[in-house]
């Protein structure tokens, strides 16, 4: 999960089962899901299938793929199927995860990078899409790796958003930096790296107030404090977060736009995958802006956080029983 | 992107004008397009099937073509389907004969309940009511303090037994503190929770059957996907709720997700929610809602900000001006004012964004903020005897502007010009209409 700039592939914590989000997602059980489901699992995506390519478009637009992403997925597939190369439904079912395990397509490294000393993480993103727990998750998946961590409670403007981020804090052993309710968030984030700076933490972890994409001056607000960061420590941030709700519609592209606008976007946090909802949305993202997942939220808990990964979320889509 | 469904439309049809009757071809490609606008708008992949087959039907029996723009005729029709689905404006709430009503909140983690809550205390509290509000989400933390900090800054009682206690039993402990304390509304504040999380459903119908609620108002964050079916249904099957609070409609989200769930539930959207400000929360108007999904602005919405934000002395008070033809800088300058008003907490894109048309090609007008900061502290920068007469605004008059503005002798340069622009449309206009200003930051 974690870049470290130590040359232990072990200190990380990729050695998380990935069946775990699978046997989460097969959990939830929803009728209407099952309905649609059962329609695939009968087509069983057989490209003799002449309905095959409409159901296939069906179930990407129902996970929030997004027309451009699944007309892209589908083209590619028939064209494929069309010059011979996929002629079984079990080639067909691997070929689309492949394709969409490419369009996800992670860079080199999709791990957070914290090999800085301090490594500073600007976490961001739309009201209620989970950024304080997220982050309280990072710190305590840090601390599993041995890092310590400082966090910076600069969302100054939600009532008891500081306490949520403390007991999080708390939980995860990390430090914590707060504020008066109506301070700068900037100046907060500020403190949290300079803190970090004395006290020779490993990480920082700023929460940012949840803002639309569309409040321009709360955006500002924003690029004020990227910049803050950044002139209080060069090369800081080292990993702009932005959290996308997994329910979030095709909504999700305009915010993960106007947020890289502001702010370059280094990763997006899909979190609540484990309700019904796919988060397919991430791959109109990926699709169109290029903006890579690097973790995914799983459930409530602590240790709820994992590594993203481009296969699990492709069958993830079509998982039938989920 | 696309563009507006009415830009599109108008480009599938328009052009068939005059020809009699409506190709097969013609009709699927028209279809084609208010499919792909309902799915980019969130609205459910089986809803949009229904919905275009019978809008279809509709569009084959009318004489679309009779009339000079087919397009349009298509998206009225488009647009009175949906207004219908959307059902009735904003039924309100129900109170109880023998108070206190008891309104229960559930919704996913995330959709805006605290928040909801505070505002429909609010709103309560200003319809001469005496609402109470009980925290009962223990789950997530400090979502007691969010709600008591709350309930503070509304001078609303708050009841909260930390968070140890039993969701359940703080409920009914709650409901019956407010009816002790006489409150006639007590607003039940829950967890947000999964609709496939069985146990924490089950404590929500445990909190239901103990507090036995006038109202039980699901909250649904406007920029939901597909999702929203099931989160719709599970809901509705575990506590049957009676409408639905959609929030994060200040955003650009446009808002599929409620068709969703009027179509799926037959449940009607009570409220909506506009801002993060607690007064901001709004009945529910279909035909407002219908225009949104096919990104056609909301043009009711705006006149109404309009109209709360100016009030109707300064109305009359420009309206003289605009008789007399006197519109001075100063005048300008309020004038800004009141737009920024009535743009607070969203910025001018919101705002602009409520216009039809405008919708979609907001996200690259991009309108710049500091430019209207600009316009006032060039104009703040002048003595009153320059902006009641802007022509005695000489070459050094204007560096002094311009020194004193920290702009440049262009930008002044520029704002006169434009000044002299909305000077001479006052004259035109007359009297009684909202102005335009030309120019004003769209770059």
């Amino acid at each position: 999960m974690f870049r470290t700039g130590d040359d232990e592939p072990g200190a990380a914590v990729e050695t998380e089962e990935p069946t775990g989000l699978f046997r989460r997602l097969r959990d939830s059980i929803s009728r209407s899901r099952r309905a649609m489901a059962q329609q695939l699992a009968a087509a069983v995506l057989d490209p003799s299938d002449d309905e095959v390519w409409e159901r296939l478009e069906e179930a990407l637009i129902q996970a929030d793929c997004g027309v451009p992403a699944t007309v892209a997925v589908v083209e590619r597939l028939e064209a494929e199927a069309g010059a011979g190369t996929i002629a079984t439904a079990e080639q067909l079912t691997a070929r689309l995860q492949e394709v969409i395990a490419e369009l996800m397509a992670p860079p080199a490294d999709a791990r957070i990078d914290v090999s800085h000393a301090p490594s500073v993480l600007l976490v961001t993103g739309v009201n209620g899409t989970g950024k304080t727990t997220t982050i309280g998750k990072i710190a305590w998946h840090l601390r599993e790796a041995g890092r310590t961590c400082v966090i910076g409670a600069a969302d100054t403007f939600r009532a008891a958003a500081g306490e949520q981020l403390e007991t999080w804090a708390d939980r995860a052993g990390a430090d914590f930096v707060g504020s008066q309710s109506g301070a700068d968030p900037a100046a907060v984030a500020f403190d949290a790296v300079a803190a970090a700076e004395a006290r020779s933490r490993d990480v920082v972890i700023v929460d940012t107030a949840g803002r639309l994409h569309t409040q321009s001056h709360l955006m500002d607000e924003l690029r004020k404090i990227h910049r803050v960061i950044a002139q209080r420590l060069d090369g800081a941030p080292h990993e702009v977060l932005l959290t996308i709700d997994a329910t979030t519609g095709q909504n999700g592209l305009q915010q993960a736009r106007l947020f890289a606008e502001a702010v370059d976007v280094t990763g997006i946090v899909l979190t609540k995958l484990d309700g019904t909802a796919k988060g397919g949305i991430v791959l109109a993202i990926a699709h169109e802006l290029g903006i890579p997942v690097k973790l995914v939220g799983v459930g409530e808990g602590i240790e709820d956080l994992r590594p993203f990964d481009a296969r699990d979320f492709a069958r993830a889509l079509f998982s039938a029983d989920s | 992107m696309f563009d507006s469904l009415s830009d599109r439309l108008g480009a599938t049809l328009d052009g068939l004008r005059g020809q009699g009757r409506l190709s097969e071809d013609d009709i699927n490609r028209a279809m084609r397009e208010i499919r792909l606008a309902l799915l980019e708008a969130d609205v459910n992949f089986g809803v949009v099937r229904e919905f275009v087959a019978a809008v279809k039907e509709r569009a084959l029996g009318a004489d679309v073509l009779q009339s000079l723009t087919p397009g349009q005729q298509v998206v009225k029709i488009v647009h009175e389907e949906l207004t219908e689905l959307m059902g009735t404006a904003g039924s309100g709430l129900s109170f109880a004969s023998r108070p206190p009503t008891v309104i229960l909140m559930a919704g996913l983690q995330g959709s805006g309940k605290t928040t909801a809550c505070g505002k429909l205390a609010r709103l309560l509290a200003k319809q001469k009511r005496s609402p109470a509000m009980v925290a009962c989400d223990l789950q997530r933390p400090a979502a007691v303090q969010q709600l008591q900090t709350l309930g503070k800054s509304l001078q609303v009682p708050v009841f909260d037994q930390g968070v140890d206690a039993d969701p359940v039993e703080v409920a009914a402990w709650g409901v019956e503190q407010a009816r002790a304390q006489g409150r006639d509304v007590v607003i039940v504040d829950t967890a947000g929770r999964l609709h496939v999380d069985e146990e924490l459903m089950g404590q929500l119908v445990r909190i239901k059957d103990a507090v036995k609620p006038h109202n039980v108002l699901l909250v649904l964050d406007s920029m939901t996907g597909q999702d929203a079916v099931s989160v719709a249904e599970r809901f509705a099957e575990a506590v049957d709720y009676d409408g639905v609070i959609l929030t994060k409609l200040d955003g650009d989200a446009r808002g599929g997700a409620a068709l969703a769930v009027r179509s799926v539930t037959g449940k009607p959207i009570k409220y909506v929610s506009v801002g993060e400000k607690l007064d901001q929360l709004e009945p529910f108007h279909p035909d407002r809602m219908a225009s949104r999904i096919l990104g056609m602005g909301d043009v009711m919405s705006l006149i109404e900000r309009a109209q709360e934000q100016i009030s109707e002395k300064d109305a009359k008070e420009m309206e003289a001006k605009l008789r007399k033809a006197e519109f001075t800088l100063d005048d300008f300058l309020d004038q800004l004012r009141q737009v920024r008003k009535m743009t607070a907490g969203q910025g001018m894109a919101g705002l602009l964004g409520m216009l039809p048309g405008v919708g979609r090609q907001v996200k690259n007008l991009k309108v710049d903020e500091r430019q209207v900061d600009r316009v006032e502290a060039i104009i703040l920068s002048m003595t009153p005897a320059e902006r009641r007469n802007p022509r005695m605004i000489d070459g050094s008059r204007r560096k002094r502007i311009a020194a004193g503005s920290g702009s440049s002798v262009q930008q002044v340069n520029q704002l006169l010009g434009q000044f002299k622009q909305v000077q001479k449309m006052m004259r035109q206009i007359g009297k009684g209409k909202m102005p335009q200003f030309p120019g004003l930051g769209t770059r």
